[in-house]
């Protein structure tokens, strides 16, 4: 019984820290952020080389073979660092694949997606904040697919893309497949773009048990929401913490005013305590398998709720500063209204919650 | 992470289980008193080694290793069973492990053993009318005169002092030194003269708290525990424990499995209020704040049991403040549920805590009630310094200069 990290996932923490410390400082972020690409190949490359791109890849194919949870404590230290870049997507389908191909599919992909030399994303969502498994429409007749997906991350730079058809299906897309179109969405979170892909008759592969993991996949992306967005989060509360023990008004550092002081200890009692709400919904996701689906859902909806408050009261706490596009805390602000609508809002997943308790 | 017990630890959960096959009494056992039934089994679980485990023997503890898992499994199986485990009484939890960190042997030895079985209330001498938040301004005195000490003053917010034997107490013993260090720690025999206890009604009709008036009350000049003005050290180690004491978030779990109940059984709209898409909203947000609660108190037993608890520091400093935010946010949903009987005063029965707060006058206790452990303890803008200060290392307010 123990519910704390291992030494290996403090030390996967640190190294990842450490790296996007000095591959990624806020003044590379800027630039890639302003560049409105949401991509750097170099980052990337990094990421892969460290064995990111392949955490829960299995080891048979080229993998680390971890599990949810570490995938979440890495997906805390980058949303930390608003960090641009295909993980959460990449990451999504790589899990779908190794949990739900066949054999012969596992052999396509895995190694390449595990390398990080195939990017890899999730197209989920439907017109109408359609995210659910039940509410995909887009249609497969034999081996060939149609329908529009949309805010699809990072689809300009993916290979692959895990496409949710009616049914609760999930299918493998080549993005550079016959009838595969993009078209930017113009996202309002430029280190994670997002792409309308409508697909007209284009080849595809049924992944072999993908009705069956749909939900096991969306649940690890809720997981992983919510670490991204603890991070963010408590990335917002250390800047805003330093600068009201620099920012001077009436003589005085501002965080010396209780006004001050009291709010931002209010944020951090918001946040901190929620680190152990996404640590077990990851572990959920793996062991518990009765709890998984209302863990996820509970911890997204709780979490990305709670940072896109602290990211509004940062903005306050800056004062004017805080409202301008040269202040850092804008980048964190539109990481946490990703993170709070992508897969869904907090009020469908407290729904969801609702209907799982019985109620 | 893993939240399985070992085999050695599933074991020890076997033989707590079979133990408390024994619980409740038996036969002409039975026959006792509730209050002697209790006793009878509490004693048998400390010699079994389940109750007040890491207390040495000789101050009536089961004299164990400390042992946080198998603390944890003693607490479930217990709690499971309703079986009576350690006192959750100001003797038990709070003067006890003082005593044990700062009292003398005679101390220990005469006070600690009749703490644990109950036979000795305790109650807590620390606030004063004109000193709460700023506890250290206190200005009840006590005069070393002889082999005694005469104590004078009042105390105020002091549960359940008509009930106590005895006092443990903040006294003003160094008029001359600076406010912290003029402070020692007594402990009072509540049946000396001179000492007059008040009952306070309380705003939801109860009389919990009382005043206590010191006039010219004679104390031994033995009862002083630690050193002459280190009371302030040794009161901060006891406040840790009542700070745990208000945290607990299995109590806010069956609370909020209350609010589910009452959900299901109100109506609104001439359909179960849990049907309804505002009230399953608001439902689902109080239950990730109780879920964080108790997933964020496994994450610091787990770093305490570790030996590594300042991994786990900040949500410690946190939990007080959380948890009573918390219960606040889930009574508004249930005084919101209960519509016009929102009105109604609350019974007796309420008052007294006879009944989990189940019945509609029982929420209204319970959602006024819920305004207590926010100020007891430290209140929460107390904590909000605390945290913004110690936690994330803010400059210290703008203080008036020192007097």
């Amino acid at each position: 019984m123990d519910f704390g990290l291992t030494e290996e996932q403090e030390m996967l923490q640190e190294t990842v820290c450490g790296f996007v410390n000095n591959e990624c400082p806020p003044t590379r972020l800027r630039e890639i952020f302003d560049s409105g690409t949401g991509y750097d190949a170099a980052l990337w490359g990094g990421m892969a080389e460290m064995g990111l791109a392949g955490l829960v890849v299995p080891g048979a194919y080229g993998g680390a073979g971890m599990e949810v949870l570490d995938l979440a404590l890495v997906a805390e230290v980058l949303g930390g660092a608003a960090l641009p870049g295909p993980f959460i997507g990449h990451s999504l389908a790589s899990l779908a694949i190794a949990l739900g191909g066949d054999e012969a599919q596992k052999q396509q992909w895995l190694p390449g997606l595990a390398e990080g030399s195939t990017v890899g994303t999730v197209a989920f969502c439907e017109q109408g904040s359609a995210w659910e498994p039940e509410a995909w429409r887009a249609t497969r007749r034999d081996d060939r697919v149609s329908g529009r997906k949309l805010y699809v991350p990072h689809a300009d730079v993916a290979d692959l893309l895990v496409v949710g058809v009616e049914g609760g299906e999930l299918l493998l897309v080549e993005r550079n497949g016959d009838g595969v179109e993009l078209l930017g969405m113009d996202g309002i979170d430029r280190t994670r773009p997002v792409f309308q892909v409508d697909l007209v008759d284009s080849p595809c592969q049924v992944l072999c048990d993908g009705a069956g993991i749909a939900g096991r996949v969306r649940d690890a992306g809720l997981v992983l929401l919510a670490a991204d967005s603890f991070g963010a989060a408590s990335k917002l509360i250390d800047l805003s913490v330093e600068y009201a023990g620099t920012r001077e008004q009436f003589g005085f550092k501002i965080g010396q005013f209780q006004a001050v002081k009291h709010q931002l200890a209010r944020l951090g009692t918001d946040i901190e305590p929620t680190r152990a709400l996404f640590w077990h919904a990851a572990y959920a996701a793996d062991h518990l398998p009765q709890e998984a689906a209302h863990s996820a859902a509970l911890a997204k909806s709780h979490i990305t709720d709670r940072a896109m408050s602290t990211a509004r009261m940062a903005v306050e706490l800056y004062g004017g500063l805080g409202f301008t596009w040269e202040c850092d805390v804008q980048m964190w602000f539109k990481r946490a209204m990703f993170n709070r609508a992508f897969l869904g809002t907090p009020e469908a997943h407290r729904e969801r919650c609702a209907a799982l308790a019985g109620w | 992470m893993d939240l399985q017990y070992s085999e050695a630890y599933q074991e020890f959960r076997r033989e707590v289980q079979v133990f408390l096959a024994g619980w409740p009494l038996q036969a002409e056992e039975a026959k006792l008193s509730a209050e002697e039934q209790e006793a009878l089994f509490r004693a048998r679980a400390i010699e079994a080694g389940f109750v007040y485990r890491d207390i040495p023997k000789q101050y009536g503890g089961a004299g164990c290793e400390p042992d946080g898992l198998k603390d944890a499994i003693v607490r479930e199986e217990f709690y499971r069973a309703g079986a009576p485990g350690n006192l959750p009484t100001q003797g038990a939890g709070m003067l006890a492990p003082t005593l044990l960190e700062f009292g003398s042997e005679a101390q220990k030895k005469r006070f600690i053993p009749p703490a644990l079985t109950g036979e000795e209330a305790w109650c807590q001498g620390y606030s004063e009318p004109g000193s709460g938040s700023d506890l250290a301004s206190l200005q009840c005195s006590a005069r070393l005169d002889g082999d005694h000490w005469v104590v004078n003053g009042q105390k105020i917010w002091t549960s359940n002092a008509h009930e106590a034997d005895f006092m443990f107490g903040l006294f003003r013993t160094e008029p001359d030194a600076s406010k912290h260090a003029g402070i020692s720690y007594l402990l009072v025999d509540m049946k000396s003269p001179g000492i007059d206890v008040r009952p306070l009604r309380e705003m939801t009709g109860s009389s919990e708290f009382t005043e206590v008036f010191f006039d010219d009350v004679r104390v031994p000049a033995e009862n002083l525990v630690g050193k002459r003005g280190e009371g302030w050290a040794v009161s901060r180690a006891t406040l840790v424990h009542e700070r745990n004491l208000i945290g607990n978030p299995n109590m806010m779990r069956e609370t909020f499995d209350d609010l589910v109940e009452l959900a299901r059984n109100t109506i609104r709209n001439g359909r179960p209020a849990i049907e309804d898409a505002h009230v399953r909203q608001r439902l689902v947000e109080v239950e990730g704040y109780v879920r964080t609660a108790e997933t964020s108190n496994m994450r610091q037993f787990s770093a305490s049991v570790r030996g590594e608890p300042l991994k786990a520091m900040r949500p410690m400093m946190m939990a007080k403040l959380y948890g009573t935010d918390t219960v606040q946010m889930l009574q508004a949903v249930a005084y919101d549920l209960l519509g016009s009987e929102g009105m109604l005063a609350p019974t007796e029965e309420d008052i007294r805590g006879w009944s989990r707060s189940n019945t509609p006058t029982g929420w209204v206790e319970a959602y006024i009630f819920s305004l207590g452990p926010a100020i007891a303890g430290g209140a929460s803008n107390i904590q909000l310094n605390i945290i913004g200060e110690r936690g994330y290392g803010l400059p210290r307010d703008l203080r008036p200069p020192a007097k």
